[in-house]
């Protein structure tokens, strides 16, 4: 749950934003708001499975429903303007079970994916990802919007009904506002003889045309994320894809009357998703609903360039450590590390290089890092890739120190992240929080360190399942822990204890119910000397939606 | 939370989710104009008259031209604007002046206008001049139009079916 203090954490991180005050105050509460939807979809979900952390990978299923299903509707579409109207109806009265189908969820496809690709917008806003490391997908972005109306108001145009009629006409009217065209395009739509099977070739021409540059656009729009998610959880998959069956079996999308240009239509079942603009044209005027357009356009296009809190420094490289095993390369979620030959090494070694415009200074590098390890013997610690405002050097000596205090009273360290629960409002003398930038940059060897070191119990925590602020710290850091991926963590001191519990900011409440949950394990009986680490991957008892 | 209510609420969800796309792809229904009323839209896209005639040119201003221009007629590519009137019921309900297109002012002037009207019987006067050295106009059609509700007159200008029409 997210309470007041949350609230005040959050406007100081929009002061730290240094963006327009007043819209700060209301996009604060939005995200307050936002938050509040969020968790709350957890309980039924699961933090993992929570669709509002997968709405562009839901957009992607969306889209390739629709472009499965366009394949058969495209397949039996007659492009004239008598065949059109006749085809597509022909389809929900006489194949309804079938053709009828697809066709409805091929429309309902198109509606959801209009639906949670504003959604992905308004909550990357909401989450500030649009200025820094992030502006190339941002930018890239935003004219991808164009490209899902046109598609989609065109695709309305082509059943050439009464909706089909009116939209297009409206839509004509609209771009003869523009001072471009020679002939005003609405003279297409004047009557009946006016309307030509060229147009209708058109339509589906742009129909097809635009996903595909959308299908560019998008490629474009991942290029900067390294394993981007392009498919959401199977299980969320298989639900949003029953929803959109069960829908179009219920209430299966038929055409209205036929296009009647000699006539106004009466009321017309709307689709609210892509022509909201119209009726809004109407009411105000064409010239409006441009500068409305252009507008939230360029006001999103602007968002990356408007004055910032300055950026944090990005990963160094320390030559001399680093060996080149490039698993920093492979773990960097932002694709902000190449290879490169070694200068100073024998033929073939190779070398981690940081672009610093691609670099968005988690530390997951320095996480990914086997040279990161507290038990090398150097009085300091120096690593192969690290973080200038947060080494993994001064890590280990706040590690040491913390362990000194926790001495003979059973301790237990936390180790959290800046972006997830506040591990510094963990109380008890027997804690020892440390807060890293992402929980990706904690290597596995410093949790044995610590178990090594004194302590009895270590809890790892940081934003919660499938929610983390640079994609994939929780991900790294679980595979890491349960041994999955390198640099892994080894078995550590019998009897002791490693937990797991992701926890937003503003959940200090629940991660302390997990660290209590620890507390009790370590107190009730000693752990069996085969099991010296308890699963790192089992969730706390206490605390089963985020875990 | 235990997993068939945890189910349950998914179920619920994706109910919500279908419920919203359902419907508002097709609610609430959105009516264009009133029950009563129809629709008159005015539309043409027409090349004036030029403004001039050609002329002869003098044996002194041929001289001036490079021997490859010498044509000896001198024809000017403007056209004159396009100005169209609406009467309704002996109203005013349109003017407008329309520009010809193109840097030289020599294309196509073209209008669109719509304006809703009340259904009904309605005397309607149309009046148009495309040719700037006659005063006035050089089409007129006057006429009594029976508008049901819901129904779109066009007007339109086409100089091989007799200028103004109405369908």
């Amino acid at each position: 749950m997210v309470d007041a203090q949350t609230l005040g954490e959050a406007l100081t991180r929009f002061e730290a934003r240094r963006f327009v005050k007043p819209l700060d105050s209301i996009a604060c509460g939005a995200l307050i708001a936002y938050h509040r939807i969020e968790h709350g979809f957890d309980k039924a979900f699961g933090a993992a499975l929570n669709p509002w952390c997968h709405l562009g990978a839901l957009g992607f299923l969306f889209f390739w429903i629709i472009a499965v299903t366009g394949l058969y509707l495209y397949a039996v579409l007659d492009t004239s303007v008598d065949g059109a109207y006749r085809s597509i109806d022909w389809l929900s009265r006489e194949q309804w079970y079938l053709g009828g189908v697809l066709r409805s969820v091929h429309r309902y496809a198109a509606d959801a994916f209009v639906l949670v690709t504003l959604l992905h917008l308004l909550r990357e806003f909401l989450l500030g990802r649009y200025t820094g490391f992030r502006h190339f997908s941002w930018l890239t972005g935003v004219p991808l919007l164009w490209f899902v109306y046109i598609s989609g108001v065109v695709g309305i145009w082509l059943r050439w009904d009464l909706l089909a009629q009116f939209s297009a006409a409206a839509t004509a009217e609209w771009l003869d506002a523009l001072p471009v065209f020679a002939t005003p395009l609405i003279r297409n739509y004047l009557s009946a003889s006016a309307v030509s099977d060229r147009l209708f070739s058109l339509f589906v021409f742009v129909h097809i045309g635009v996903p595909l540059l959308l299908v560019f656009g998008l490629w474009f729009h991942i290029q900067r994320i390294s394993r981007a998610e392009v498919f959401p959880p199977l299980a969320l998959a298989a639900g949003s894809l029953l929803a959109l069956l069960a829908l179009s079996v219920a209430l299966p999308v038929a055409s209205q009357a036929a296009a009647d240009l000699s006539l106004v239509p009466g009321p017309l079942a709307f689709d609210w998703f892509y022509l909201f603009w119209q009726p809004l044209m109407y009411a105000t005027s064409a010239g409006a609903v441009w500068m409305l357009a252009a507008g939230a356009t360029l006001l999103m296009l602007a968002l990356p360039a408007l004055p910032h809190a300055a950026a944090a420094p990005v990963a160094k490289v320390d030559p001399d450590n680093c060996n080149g095993c490039r698993r920093c390369f492979e773990d960097c979620p932002y694709a902000a590390i190449t290879m490169v030959p070694h200068p100073g090494g024998s033929p073939g070694r190779q070398l981690a290089q940081v672009i610093p415009d691609l670099c968005a200074s988690c530390g997951i590098c320095a996480g990914s890092c086997p040279s990161s390890t507290p038990f090398r013997t150097g009085a300091e610690l120096l690593t192969g890739i690290d973080m200038p405002h947060m080494p993994i050097g001064e890590l280990r000596g706040a590690l040491q120190r913390g362990l000194a205090q926790l001495a003979g009273k059973k301790g237990i360290v936390v180790f959290g992240c800046d972006q997830g629960a506040n591990v510094a409002k963990l109380a008890g003398e027997d804690v020892a929080s440390f807060s890293l930038i992402c929980a990706g940059m904690l290597p596995p060897s410093f949790v044995e360190y610590a178990l090594r070191g004194g302590a009895a119990g270590v809890l790892v925590t940081g934003c919660r399942a499938g929610g983390c602020a640079f994609r994939l710290g929780n991900r790294w850091t679980e595979e890491r822990l349960a041994g999955m991926r390198e640099p892994h963590l080894r078995a550590g001191p019998p009897g002791k204890a490693v937990r797991v519990a992701w926890a937003d900011r503003g959940e200090e409440a629940e991660l302390g119910v997990a660290l209590e949950d620890l507390r009790e394990a370590l107190a009730a009986k000693p752990l069996h000397n085969a099991d010296p680490i308890a699963s790192p991957l089992a969730a706390p008892r206490r605390m089963t939606a985020h875990g | 939370m235990a997993r068939p209510i945890s189910w349950i609420g998914q179920a619920l969800l994706y109910g919500l989710f279908a419920l919203i796309i359902g419907y508002f792809s097709s609610s609430p229904p959105y009516r264009h104009l009133p029950a009563d009323q129809a629709l008159i839209k005015l539309s043409f896209s027409h090349e004036g008259k030029l403004v001039s005639t050609c002329r002869q040119r003098t044996p002194e201003e041929l001289a001036k031209l490079p021997p490859n221009m010498r044509a000896p007629m001198d024809c000017p590519r403007e056209r004159s604007p396009v100005i169209v009137e609406i009467d309704l019921d002996g109203s005013p309900a349109y003017r407008k002046v329309a520009t010809p297109s193109g840097l030289s002012k020599d294309g196509a002037s073209t209008v669109y206008h719509r304006f809703p009207v009340q259904a009904g019987e309605r005397r309607l006067a149309i009046r148009l001049n495309d040719d700037a050295r006659v005063p006035g106009f050089n089409y007129r059609r006057e006429e009594m139009v029976t508008l049901k509700p819901g129904k779109v007159l066009v007007i339109d200008f086409n100089q091989q079916r007799g200028g103004i029409t109405l369908q």
